[in-house]
């Protein structure tokens, strides 16, 4: 238990199964996954291993079927979705696979929006946050495009200021280089392990890019709902 | 602003035709809701102000027989004795004086006059017509009638300086072919009088206006031979509908019994009260409709909004604020739709006072009567939003329910 000090993110155990009655299946084969503070995590795999639905499950979005799963030491399987829904705007930053912007709000106002849920900063001091964040993912100049006016790739981007905001301990990253080209792949990638090292962050990604995967402190490869 | 408020505003202009839909629905259930409160109340409303102006708040009429000493009717006298609900009643009130006196201390009478109301025989040069005369004192009687604003022909100066003169219903005087300063006679019990039509007035209740024939009340006793006493006397109050209560309280004190106008003229009274609910029913199902399209204009954008429902959850929105979000959306409307509601329902209501409708027999207008009354907004507000609250719940709740795991795999429906 003193190990649990250091660790931000443990999960034991875990099993999910996805679909109903026939076509149900067993995605997720009993998974343990720890995270320490300051560390970056690459799970790597081929598609349909089940790694988004490892990073749901982590990012507790979803219910394991079985395993536990504890979140700086706070054990957060049989939590109800009040506390979960908390632990979500507090601990964790999350950056989705698909679909990363609300399109109807800026760039700015998609990066305050965990803030102001929040409720931690004054409203200049979000603002200024914001602009900062969206200049370390280098989209400075397009704080206030609308989400339907940025492409992907700058969504994305965007979207990983956003699951920065409110500082949290964990950051889930579902292929967050995905859509980037090597120049922002490289920026985005810097500013994670940047945060992880000096904020102390555990910051856990899944990638298919073997270069980021090589980079970071430590690889788990998957295979068809186990790690290997 | 609020992060849920700010939110709702931004999901709703994104989604502006089905918002403006629902938007127009609920201005049209509110609007619809005010015009028709306000013209069938406006009826009502018309009909009780006729009917108070003419008859008064409330008649005080036939003692009530003290049961106990047995009391006879004079042998002489020519009131009789009857039984009604068990009381027995002498018909008539014998000392006018002291029941009015009496009437002084209480507070919400505004005005009592006696009235002596005997069956005539009107003679005219052409034809003779049967009605009915009333006795008044006038200088009283104004005080508790609207008569003297009655008068459409004449004036009522004219009437209060003739000692013969008299005040002739509309109806009747046309039948008669009488107008102001023809002469006519009044035959009662074999006893003919002549009068004057000092001036002709119209209430718009047909069986008024064909029937009664006011004159001076000494002139009255003469032809009716009534040298004392009065059929009743008529009462007016300051608030008209404490008349029932106050009915009950004068009834004990002056042993006389008292009838308060909501009683007199009940069959109408229920009339209006039927037609008010049937309108209450169609303007219910208008309300209901703004209520169906807000429901369909809010499953519509939770539907769309599904991954943004879920990336909120991601950043730690609670179930709580995706219903708020919904339900703020949909107040959003409702507000600016009462609001819009309201407006067009008082301008409908002003121009349909101006639509011509010729009415008479139970009351006098040339146009749509409509009245104007706040609590027909309340009401109207208050309906359509317990709909449109009652129709975004579902959706909002729905929205609240939705897993953000199933939404992000697409499983979510
Ligand atoms: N609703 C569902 N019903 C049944 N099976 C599902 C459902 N959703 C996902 N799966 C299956 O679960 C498995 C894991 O899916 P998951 O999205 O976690 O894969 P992944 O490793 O993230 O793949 P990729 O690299 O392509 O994103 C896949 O085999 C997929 O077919
Ligand atoms: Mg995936």
């Amino acid at each position: 238990m003193a190990d649990s000090a250091n660790f931000a993110l443990r999960c034991d155990n875990l099993h999910r199964y996805l679909g109903q009655d026939d076509a149900r299946v067993h995605v997720l084969k009993g998974v343990s996954f720890e995270a320490r503070r300051g560390q970056v995590y690459a799970i790597v795999g081929p598609s349909g291993c089940g790694k988004s639905t490892l990073l749901y499950l982590l990012g507790l979005l979803d219910q394991p079927d079985g395993g536990e799963i504890e979140i700086n030491g706070r054990k957060m399987s049989n939590t109800d979705d009040l506390a979960r829904t908390a632990a979500r705007g507090e601990h964790i930053g999350f950056v989705f696979q698909f679909h990363f912007l609300m399109l109807e709000f800026t760039a700015l106002e998609n990066v305050m929006m965990p803030m102001r849920k929040l409720g931690r900063l004054s409203l200049p001091e979000m603002t200024d946050r914001a602009h900062s964040l969206l200049a370390s993912v280098g989209l400075g100049e397009k704080t206030h495009r609308l989400g339907t006016q940025l492409s992907g790739g700058e969504q994305q981007r965007v979207a990983v200021a956003r699951a920065l905001a409110n500082q949290p301990s964990i950051i889930l990253a579902d292929e967050p280089t995905g859509n980037l080209d090597v120049k922002n792949s490289a920026l985005v990638f810097d500013l994670l392990t940047r945060l992880a090292k000096e904020n102390g962050q555990a910051v856990v990604l899944v990638t298919h890019n073997p270069e980021i995967a090589q980079r970071c402190d430590l690889t788990r490869p998957m295979r068809d709902g186990l790690f290997v | 602003m609020s992060p849920n408020l700010r939110i709702a505003l931004r999901f709703l202009t994104a989604k502006k035709r089905a918002m403006l839909m629902s938007l127009s629905c609920t201005v049209l259930g509110v609007g619809l809701f005010v015009l028709t409160q306000a013209t069938t109340s406006g009826f009502e409303e018309f009909f009780i102000k006729t009917i108070l102006g003419t008859d008064g708040a409330m008649r005080i009429e036939d003692k009530i027989q003290d049961t106990l000493r047995q009391m006879t009717a004079g042998g002489g006298s020519d009131f009789q004795i009857s039984q009604r609900q068990g009381l027995k009643y002498i018909e008539g009130v014998e000392e006018p004086k002291l029941i009015i006196n009496a009437l002084k201390d209480f507070s919400n009478v505004s005005g009592a006059a006696p009235v002596l109301r005997g069956s005539v025989l009107v003679r005219a040069d052409f034809k003779n017509e049967s009605a009915q005369v009333f006795g008044i004192s006038l200088e009283e009687h104004l005080k508790v009638s609207d008569l003297g604003r009655q008068i459409v022909q004449g004036d009522v100066a004219t009437f209060r300086e003739q000692p013969t003169g008299a005040l002739m219903g509309r109806v009747l005087a046309d039948r008669l072919q009488l107008s102001t300063g023809s002469s006519f006679i009044l035959e009662a019990q074999g006893q003919r009088m002549r009068f004057t039509v000092s001036a002709i007035y119209e209430t718009g209740v047909a069986d008024i206006d064909k029937l009664r024939v006011y004159v001076h009340l000494s002139e009255a006793r003469s032809l009716l031979q009534k040298p004392s006493g009065v059929s009743f006397v008529q009462v007016n109050l300051f608030e008209k509908d404490r008349a029932p209560q106050n009915s009950i309280q004068i009834q004990d004190v002056l042993k006389h019994s008292a009838k308060p106008w909501q009683e007199r003229e009940k069959s109408w009274l229920s009339t209006f009260r039927a037609l008010r609910i049937s309108s209450a029913i169609t303007v219910s199902v208008f309300t209901l409709i703004a209520g169906l399209a807000m429901f369909n204009t809010l499953a519509m954008i939770v539907l769309e909004k599904t991954k943004d429902i879920a990336i909120l959850r991601s950043m730690g929105y609670e179930r709580r604020d995706i219903t708020q979000i919904f339900l703020w959306q949909a107040g959003i409307v409702l507000a600016i739709g009462a609001f819009l509601g309201c407006v067009v329902g008082a301008l409908s209501t002003l121009g349909v006072s101006y639509m011509p409708l010729p009415i008479s027999g139970i009351f006098k207008t040339e146009t749509f009567v409509v009245s104007w009354n706040i609590w027909h907004y309340v009401e109207a507000i208050a309906t359509a939003a317990l709909m449109v609250m009652i129709a975004s719940l579902i959706p909002a709740r729905r929205a609240a329910r939705l897993e953000p795991g199933d939404i992000v795999r697409g499983t979510a429906q």
